[in-house]
């Protein structure tokens, strides 16, 4: 068979190629970046940031262009299911813009410092958003699998960038539990390609349109086992117990990068249930399951936070909450809770990354064993006892006063407290839970937004005023040009998802609605072809 | 052989999770080892089991019996990651042995103390 027997013929622009670049443009760069020497240190950091805001570029063009469906991309143009094929629609482009905020924004941090602190850093970094590029683009369940992997690798190297005790420790767990993951991954990749013959995402949802056949139940059984594997990946309870400690671990602009492979595991669950669940032979498949395990991860995560420490933990714990909140709105099944619930991932994701980088910046030099002390410390000391304490106001240096402001919005962000995007976001999903008769599942998610909100609040502000204004013999935070503007990047991100909220909004409100016809993804995948067709 | 092959990957995947739920390290990494013998030959059996069937036809040939030669290169593609993982894993095993001074899974010996943050171990 010859590729230009299958393919439908196909203009080929010079722009129909940008959905490819995602993946070639970061893996190129990172071969090369192994090749140049350690001590080229400017090189390096230029061409990384001159890829990653290529990167972000293609990612806002993706996000422009997507409006009329889907684009897909043939590799060496063998039409699909043969071949396979890279897929762009709202919500890859969507994810694609995310994770270009958060990569931008996590390497002009660590330009400050951390880029130096272990060799190969920049080539891990761009390995690691090649692999989560992929991911959001793949339209094959195998090649899916080899993304997986490419960022797990990268991640690895990143967990344990700047070496150090706790850093080895944490890494050898979130290593094993992820080995083990793959496997997983690997069991229902196989057992879905002995049941249906295929692994191309579309042509499974053709497949599954037909009435079920005798294998369906063992096809259950695959999707059930792969599902594990990415409930691992987004640490739904109780399957996340490692994500807190490791992401605590890393180093912070790994650990605000890594903020967006949790999501990676909420994006796969989201686009395979809706496209292979959402009607058909195994129309509802899961839904109760993944109910539960978004409602439980976010009451795990809330108590989490109320009982952490210090602001890294808290930051792990809070993305926690949010990859909870998206998988307990799906296991609803309200499409407009869904769209809100998109808005709220975008927003809390970049809050929870800003949380990881200022975190570091606070905890800097500080003794670690003060982590140590009670969480209510204040409470074994007489309050008006202070006849030893000095009267004198201390000056507020400006470092302090703007990462104040920078806890104050991330604080707002997650706990979704009016006037930022954290509450948009909760008010779309209370809006779009409402919307019909309200059944039980919806009134136990609007328990669980509320109290998650109110929870995430408490700790964060208590840390905020023991970071900033309790007075204590530590030198002052120090804060680098390069990481004020990684900072304010992110923030600004947050802000303006909040001004812009009515596009962004509705921009989710499509995406939710586009993936909710599994077909017209089929049509865009498979070409007109195929309709009808059946196995 | 549908018996041998079942049998054999019963055997490594129970050797496999009991290996790994083994509190030193390096048994982790032979359990995980073990575990993704078991599922490489799991993918292999899911493309049916063939004896003397061609994967790939050339021009000409006279079809009998094919094998599915999708899952075959599912397993190279898989035996390849999980090899380079696994020495991965075999690095920052021998890392977390140097740094820790124990090939325990939790970094110390069951009976110590936890080992204060900020303090290095003895």
């Amino acid at each position: 068979m010859s590729p230009t027997a299958l393919s439908a013929p196909a203009a080929s622009a010079w722009n129909d190629h940008l959905v490819v670049l995602p993946v070639v443009l970061p893996i190129a760069v990172a071969g090369v970046m192994f090749l140049l020497d350690e001590r080229r240190r400017r090189l390096k950091a230029a061409l990384s940031l001159a890829t990653v805001l290529a990167l972000l570029g293609i990612a806002l063009v993706l996000v422009g262009r997507v409006d009329a469906g889907a684009q897909v991309y043939r590799l060496g143009n063998w039409a699909a299911p043969y071949g396979i094929v890279l897929v762009v629609d709202r919500l890859s482009a969507l994810m694609l813009a995310l994770a270009g905020v958060l990569g931008l924004c996590a390497l002009v941090f660590s330009f400050a410092r951390w880029g130096q602190a272990g060799p190969r850093f920049h080539g891990l970094f761009l390995l690691l958003l090649m692999g989560v590029n992929g991911a959001f683009l793949t339209g094959d369940l195998f090649n899916l699998f080899v993304f997986f992997e490419v960022m797990l690798a990268a991640s690895y190297g990143l967990v344990l960038h700047g070496s150090g005790e706790v850093r080895i420790r944490a890494g050898l767990g979130y290593i094993a539990v992820n080995l083990v993951a793959s496997l997983f991954f690997l069991v229902g990749v196989s057992l879905i390609y002995g049941t249906m013959g295929t692994l191309n995402m579309a042509d499974l949802a053709r497949r599954l349109a037909a009435p079920a056949s005798g294998e369906q139940a063992l096809f259950e059984v695959g999707c059930a086992v792969l599902g594990l594997a990415f409930l691992i990946k987004c640490s739904a309870w109780p399957l996340g117990f490692w994500l807190p400690t490791t992401y605590a671990a890393a180093s912070a602009p790994a650990a605000a990068v890594l903020a967006i492979l949790s999501k990676v595991g909420i994006y796969v669950v989201v686009r395979l249930s809706l496209l292979l669940f959402g009607s058909g032979s195994s129309a509802g498949f899961g839904q109760t399951w993944i109910l539960a395990a978004g409602l439980a991860t976010m009451a795990y995560g809330t108590i989490g936070i109320l009982a952490a420490r210090d602001l890294t933990r808290a930051a792990g714990y809070a993305v926690m909450i949010s990859s909870g909140t998206l998988l307990a709105t799906l296991g609803t099944g309200s499409g407009g809770a869904l769209a809100g619930a998109l808005y709220y991932l975008f927003g809390s994701t970049l809050a929870a990354g800003a949380l990881f980088l200022l975190a570091e910046i606070l905890q800097r030099g500080r003794d670690p064993a003060r982590a140590d002390q009670p969480v209510f410390a204040d409470e074994y000391r007489d309050p008006f006892d202070d006849a030893g304490a000095t009267e004198v106001g201390r000056a507020l240096p400006a470092a302090v006063a703007l990462l104040g402001i920078g806890v104050l919005l991330c604080t707002l962000m997650l706990a979704g407290i009016p006037p930022l995007a954290g509450f948009v976001g909760k008010l779309a999903m209370f809006t779009g839970l409402a919307a019909g008769p309200i059944t039980a599942p919806a009134w136990w998610l609007i328990a669980a937004l509320t109290l998650s909100s109110f929870g995430t609040l408490m700790p964060l502000v208590r840390l905020g005023i023991r970071n900033l204004w309790v007075p204590s013999d530590d030198p002052p935070p120090v804060l680098r040009p390069t990481e004020f503007a990684a900072l304010a990047g992110l923030l600004a991100a947050c802000l303006a998802l909040a001004l812009w909220g009515g596009p962004a909004l509705a921009y989710a409100d499509a995406t939710v609605r586009w993936l909710e016809q599994p077909q017209d993804y089929v049509r865009a995948v498979l070409g007109a072809a195929w309709e009808g067709v059946r196995p | 052989m549908e018996i041998v092959l079942s049998l054999g990957i019963g055997v490594f995947a129970a050797s496999g999770i009991w290996l790994m739920l083994r509190p030193r390290t390096f048994q982790v990494v032979l359990g995980i080892s073990l575990l993704s013998y078991a599922v490489n030959l799991f993918i292999f059996a899911m493309g049916r089991l063939t004896v003397g069937a061609p994967p790939v036809l050339g021009a000409g040939a006279e079809v009998v019996s094919v094998d599915d030669p999708v899952p075959q290169a599912l397993v190279l593609t898989a035996l390849v990651i999980g090899f380079a993982l696994t020495a991965l894993f075999l690095v920052v095993l021998l890392a977390a042995r140097g740094v820790t001074g124990s090939d325990h899974v939790d970094g110390r010996e069951p009976h110590q103390a936890e080992p204060h943050p900020g303090h290095p171990h003895p």
